[in-house]
């Protein structure tokens, strides 16, 4: 009874500076883990932190807000096209890379923003669809600016702080991104959490009871959005700078889709559950595809039937069970 | 005659063909307390979503403080203090039921904008939603998610929710409908302790509730106003009787 009441009495915000500085130990330890135990295979760890970065992207209008989106992806490749194209105008520095990363991102963001959230349901579905093909039609049409079907490429990203060289080893380009990925997560963690973000859980939850405490919800979507499209863009500026080629794939309808589908596993709603899903559907694949190049398809596909049908809420859920059992078996210990 | 702060002014409203509100005009003055009363799809959640914004009239406008609110969003009515509460419970079930409470007063502050602090902490928004629930006797639930509550506790929150936004006109659309005795005299006795400045228009189908809080009484059957006026009056009323008191009206004859 005392046990539950204090439970109770814990709510996430009081723990709010701890929240921020786990977040960043738990980022750095898995910086740490992913290094021990891919040496060698930075490249593809680099690649699943630009992934989990569009990931979170999602999150934030999909998990938060509970807008349906397959054209996400849309946000972070014309990021990525816009980055490799400063890049290759001269503009090398990475950092500043990422920040016209950020910024291709909100304006995308933003203008997907203000079509797809003015619908709900399936029309909203279908519209961010439409946006999603349109921009990939065009990555494909313009190929002065995107190389068409052979991507743009030559991109060589000058060095950070002028000290860092981006190496063949990549690990310049994964430590860069680890520390990139923290920092997001962290700021993010301060914005879902902020009144702003609350009002958007809200909204999701109930559009027209947020609208009778005098919420206004299309302006608060659109943020979000404009937000959404900040991290989605430095993804996809990440994905430019560390693999130096940016291909159609990027914008593609299949990126979209494997997005939600890393969300859904992890648990959307959650930015742990964007960072976990992404983490472990990207290993798996690495994995399983691997071993077994014709049927790692049915292998995740399985791994989801089971998630959805034990862990409907994603794997996050299992954790957050986890992680309450252990910590009320610690408490009860003197 | 009190000042005027919700007025409607024939307001009608159809779905397709079907007139379910017709012609309705009334008004509400400051520290008035109003219940609205009729039979089952009588009309009435349909006029309260028309005041509150959620349905725009067919025919007519609605007026706020002398302002005419007829075209504008939801939002802004909320703003000049137009709140409701909801027939049937509505909430935001992923956050807690304090959040609930405190997103309503950041909101009134002005503080959803801030996409960068911790909500809760404020000192000025934690003593407003701790007050809110508090009223309503449901303090020691602050921490529960809102899926975790009973029916008659989430009405309680639907109403803290009212509360915190702090009302100069409230609609509440059956309050007490559905709540355990507990509870209900709970909402009663928060009723009974509102700010006696604010305008009150209650839907309630329990008769003694409304004799006991109302001092003007309107009633609507089919769409339309057919009385309105003096508690006393209405169980004389010959068409109300006819229409919806029927028993009750009897009843109280009797004793
Ligand atoms: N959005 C809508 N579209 C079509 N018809 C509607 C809509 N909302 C309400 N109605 C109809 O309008 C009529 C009045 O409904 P309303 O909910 O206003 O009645 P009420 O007086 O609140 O009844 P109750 O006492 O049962 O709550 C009903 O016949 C209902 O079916
Ligand atoms: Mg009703």
């Amino acid at each position: 009874m005392t046990d539950r009441a204090m439970v109770d009495g814990m709510s996430p915000p009081r723990f709010f500076v701890p929240l921020e500085l786990r977040a960043v130990a738990i980022t750095l330890a898995l910086g740490a883990l992913g290094y021990t135990l891919f040496p060698d295979d930075l490249a593809f760890l680099t690649r699943l932190i630009s992934i989990t970065l569009l990931v979170l992207s999602l999150d934030l209008v999909t998990g938060y807000c509970g807008v349906a989106t397959l054209g996400h992806a849309a946000i972070y490749g014309v990021s990525a096209y816009v980055v490799g194209n400063a890049c290759l105008a001269g503009h090398s520095d990475p950092l500043l890379l990422l920040l016209v990363g950020a910024v291709a991102g909100a304006v995308m963001g933003l203008v997907s923003g203000l079509l797809v959230t003015r619908f709900k349901g399936l029309p909203q579905l279908v519209l961010s669809i439409a946006v999603g093909q349109l921009i990939a039609a065009l990555a494909n049409k313009l190929s002065s600016l995107t190389g068409g079907s052979d991507g743009l490429s030559g991109i060589s990203p000058g060095r950070i702080f002028g000290v860092y060289a981006f190496d063949m080893y990549g690990r310049t380009g994964y430590v860069f991104s680890v520390a990139v990925l923290m920092v997001v997560f962290v700021v993010l963690l301060r914005i879902v959490h902020s009144p702003f973000g609350l009002l958007c859980q809200a909204i999701k939850d109930d559009s027209l009871r947020a609208r009778m405490i005098g919420a206004r919800v299309y302006p608060r979507l659109v943020l979000m959005y404009g937000v959404s499209g900040v991290v989605g863009g430095i993804g996809g500026a990440l994905n430019a700078i560390n693999t130096g080629v940016v291909g159609l794939d990027s914008v593609g309808f299949e990126r979209s889709a494997e997005a939600l589908v890393m969300l859904v596993l992890g648990g959307a709603g959650s930015l742990w559950g964007a960072l976990i899903g992404s983490i472990v559907f990207q290993v798996f694949e690495h994995y399983v595809s691997a071993a077994n190049p014709f049927h790692w398809m049915t292998m995740v596909g399985a791994l989801l039937i089971a998630v959805v049908l034990f862990a409907p809420k994603g794997l996050v859920s299992l954790g957050g069970l986890l992680a309450g059992r252990t910590a009320s078996v610690l408490r009860r210990r003197p | 005659m009190s000042q005027s702060l919700l007025e409607l002014r024939n307001v009608s409203m159809s779905f397709g063909g079907m007139r379910v509100n017709d012609d309705i005009s009334f008004s509400i003055g400051k520290g008035e307390r109003v219940a609205l009363i009729g039979p089952n799809g009588a009309g009435k959640t349909t006029l309260v979503n028309v005041i509150s914004g959620d349905l725009t009239p067919s025919q007519g406008a609605v007026h706020l403080a002398g302002v005419d609110v007829t075209a504008l969003p939801i939002s802004d009515r909320v703003d000049a203090g137009l709140i409701r509460t909801f027939q049937i419970t509505r909430l935001f079930k992923s956050l807690t039921v304090a959040q609930n409470v405190a997103l309503a007063v950041m909101q009134r502050k002005g503080l959803t904008r801030n996409i960068f602090s911790s909500p809760m902490d404020r000192p000025d928004v934690r003593r407003e939603w701790e007050r809110a629930l508090g009223t309503l006797g449901i303090a020691h639930l602050a921490d529960r998610q809102v899926s975790q509550l009973a029916y008659g506790q989430q009405r309680l929150l639907d109403l803290a929710i009212g509360l915190a936004l702090e009302p100069k006109v409230l609609l509440l659309d059956e309050p007490a409908a559905g709540v355990p005795s507990e509870e209900s005299s709970k909402i009663i006795e928060a009723i009974d302790r509102l700010p006696s400045d604010i305008a009150v228009l209650m839907i309630e189908h329990d008769m003694d509730l409304v004799f006991r809080f109302a001092r003007r009484v309107l009633v609507l059957a089919n769409g339309k106003l057919i009385f309105q006026g003096d508690p006393a009056e209405v169980t004389h009323h010959q068409e109300v009787r006819r229409a919806y008191l029927g028993s009750y009206a009897d009843a109280r004859h009797a004793s």
